[in-house]
């Protein structure tokens, strides 16, 4: 059982615990690197005019791939855009998280028969999610459900009131609710140093009466402990929890951002050394859970997974556009059908 | 089946806010899935009293005090409608709504298009708006028009007892996110009876108050009640009015108000809300285009002035007064 001194740094890296859970570590390094690996892809689909605006999750896996993998079918997960092997781990498949970042309403239409069938689709506006996590949690606990809500969202989030006021009313009404900080020192151009001067953000709890945990987020194994133990507790009635995951974002903010405009090539390269993929790894190797013919098998495979929902992405026929109107309510007001009918005269297809 | 059930059933005479706790209360009857959730709204029963009685029958679970957030309030909201419970939520005065606006703008009113079906957003969201009642600064203003413009999020504005009860009814049934308005001048003006039966009225049809084939008076909420006065001053005068009570802002019935306009040709529009930009302008704007032929008129708005709803000192002198609606049906007669 995970247990730590209030806001000190949990750590597990570089060495691992004989007695480690091996399977599951290594069921994470595998989404870790498959979900580096459609990043990149993705980034590049960008470059090539086939994907929108798309936020990497560079430097983030060990996040992402944690909450996934911590998770379990009846909770409830709630995020904000950078959370791309959580989406995929609940069941959301890649090519569908392509879609959304294509454009396209309907990769949010997550597949039914998946845990993320109930989950709330990305967040764009900055910390309005987490109020609805806490809605979500307060449903939970009405309804008796022995399920907990995590809802994640960055550094410059928990500048927002909506920060507080969930954590605020998490702690009143000792609500199943995890909030996780992806604190990756950055928003947008933004250091952490101007966006809070608190000693740390998992003290921020303190003043809404629920525990904080920081964490390396660049530290897979240490993820799972605090998120294991923070869902659990959750998930017995025992309250809400905010785990600052401290990583760094590798990337730029979006494929819209050049973030050598504010932030300097030495401190992006000292960052590298730490990153989450690599050291884990690294750590699997050292223990021999982890050999190279693994590897490489497991880099094809992850190539060919990537290829393939890209392939399955570009082949999604276009929406139709009456779609925009049909699914606003849930039966199209009569007072709209003038307008459905401009629509669909004028707007034929996909325009070019 | 239905009708002999409604032929037992009496009409009870109510004030315009007994009528919205009977909503609450029968909708919570009915189903399990529908919270409520505001500030003062247990204990308190509101500060207005809507909510009262409802924590001692449904209980703390079902009537929620929040921490004083209406942004939480809202957001809190959106996620238990994503998930299947009927929230009822209360802001306390429409003044304090425009930090709930980021939820009900870009969540509320486009989960269920966001996600193409997968979650919906079976919310309410009622407020007391409107002036007259001498409130502090901050508790008066009448912002629907911000709100009307939202696609997605349907805005509702009874003006009776008995369509408070109604309307209400069927706002908490909608499977779509609404705003429910509540003109705060009527909640204990005058009991009328009000039927306590299971026909929801409809969300998407304006009502027809009184009927007349000389002058289209259009209306809604609080305003309802100088502009049916105003019809009686005119009646006085031989000037037979149609009286319209709005009431869906979202989505508009065109259809009355158009066929009320092709009726007399004359058209009045009352609103207590600034002049522009007002709900009223769209409507203006719907008979300039779907009902010019019939116009005899140009369209009269009766409305407040183009600045911050005053302190209550003078908010006599701001809010549209019976003499003004009379006169503007004047000026259209005599055009
Ligand atoms: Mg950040």
């Amino acid at each position: 059982m995970f247990s730590s001194a209030p806001y000190t740094m949990h750590e597990r890296l570089p060495s691992l615990d004989s007695n480690s859970d091996w399977s599951r570590l290594i069921q994470a390094y595998q989404a870790m690197a498959l979900i580096r690996c459609f990043d990149k892809k993705a980034v590049n689909l960008q470059r090539t005019g086939q994907l929108g605006t798309y936020a990497s999750c560079l430097g983030a896996e060990a996040i992402t791939v944690g909450a996934g993998l911590s998770l379990e079918n009846h909770d409830y997960f709630v995020p904000y855009y950078r959370d791309h092997a959580t989406q995929y781990l609940r069941g959301v498949p890649l090519y569908q998280i392509l879609q959304y970042w294509g454009g396209d309403e309907r990769g949010n239409a997550f597949p039914a028969q998946t845990p993320a069938v109930r989950d709330l689709p990305n967040c764009v506006p900055i910390a309005s999610q987490l109020t609805q996590a806490a809605g979500i949690a307060t449903k939970a606990k009405l309804c008796h459900e022995s399920a907990a809500v995590l809802a994640t969202c960055g550094d410059g989030a928990t500048s927002r009131g909506d920060f507080y006021e969930s954590l605020n009313v998490a702690g009143v009404w000792q609500l199943p609710l995890v909030v996780m900080v992806n604190n990756n020192q950055w928003a947008i151009s933004v250091p952490g140093r101007l966006q809070t001067a608190s000693q740390s953000i998992a003290h921020k709890a303190e003043a809404a009466g629920i525990e904080g945990i920081r964490v390396d987020g660049n530290d897979l194994p240490a993820m799972l402990d605090v998120l294991d133990y923070a869902l659990d507790k959750a998930r017995h009635g025992k309250g809400a929890t905010l785990v600052e995951a401290v990583s760094y974002r590798l990337s730029d903010h979006t494929t819209a951002d050049d973030a050598s405009r504010y932030r300097k090539a030495s401190e992006l390269h000292a960052a590298w050394q730490r990153e989450p993929v690599a050291r884990l790894r690294q750590a699997l190797v050292d223990a021999g859970h982890w050999q190279a013919d693994q590897e490489k098998q497991w880099q094809t495979h992850c190539q060919q997974e990537v290829d393939k929902a890209v392939q399955t992405y570009l082949q999604q026929p276009p929406q139709v556009p009456t779609d925009m109107l049909d699914y606003l309510y849930e039966t199209l007001p009569e007072s709209l059908q003038a307008q459905r009918t401009v629509l669909s005269e004028h707007a034929g297809g996909r325009h070019a | 089946m239905h009708s002999a059930q409604r032929d037992s059933q009496v009409a009870i005479p109510l004030n315009l806010v007994e009528a919205i706790n009977r909503a609450l209360r029968q909708a919570m009857e009915d189903d399990d899935s529908v919270v409520l959730l505001g500030e003062d709204i247990a204990t308190n029963g509101g500060v207005f009293r809507a909510t009262e009685g409802l924590k001692e029958h449904f209980g703390l679970r079902r009537v929620m005090d929040t921490p004083l957030a209406e942004n939480l309030i809202a957001g809190m909201s959106v996620g238990m409608a994503s998930q299947g419970l009927k929230p009822v939520a209360e802001i306390q005065f429409m003044g304090f709504i425009y930090a709930a606006l980021e939820q009900l703008i870009s969540h509320a009113a486009r989960l269920r298009n966001r996600t193409r079906g997968r979650l919906s957003c079976p919310l309410v969201i009622r407020a007391p708006f409107g002036g007259g009642i001498h409130a502090p600064e901050h508790h008066s203003e009448s912002t629907e028009a911000l709100f009307a413009h939202v696609p997605g999020l349907r805005v509702v504005i009874p003006s009776s007892p008995a369509r408070a009860y109604g309307l209400l009814r069927a706002a908490i049934a909608c499977p779509d996110p609404v705003l429910f308005l509540e003109p705060k001048r009527l909640y204990r003006l005058q009991r009328l009876p009000v039927a306590i039966d299971d026909e929801p009225l409809p969300l998407d049809r304006c009502f027809t108050l009184r009927a007349g084939e000389d002058v289209s008076l259009i209306s809604w909420g609080a305003m309802i009640h100088e502009t049916l006065a105003a019809a009686d001053q005119l009646a006085e005068d031989g000037i037979k009015a149609d009286v319209i009570d709005v009431a869906t802002l979202n989505p508009l019935d065109r259809d009355t108000l158009i066929a009320t306009a092709g009726k007399t040709g004359r058209v009045v529009i009352v609103h207590e809300a600034p002049f522009t930009g007002g709900f009223g302008a769209e409507i203006a704007a719907t008979l300039a285009s779907d009902a010019l032929m019939h116009l005899r008129a140009p369209i009269e708005r009766v409305t407040g002035y183009d600045t911050p709803m005053p302190y209550f000192a003078m908010e006599q002198q701001y809010m549209p007064r019976v003499e003004r609606i009379v006169a503007a049906a004047k000026r259209c007669m005599a055009y």
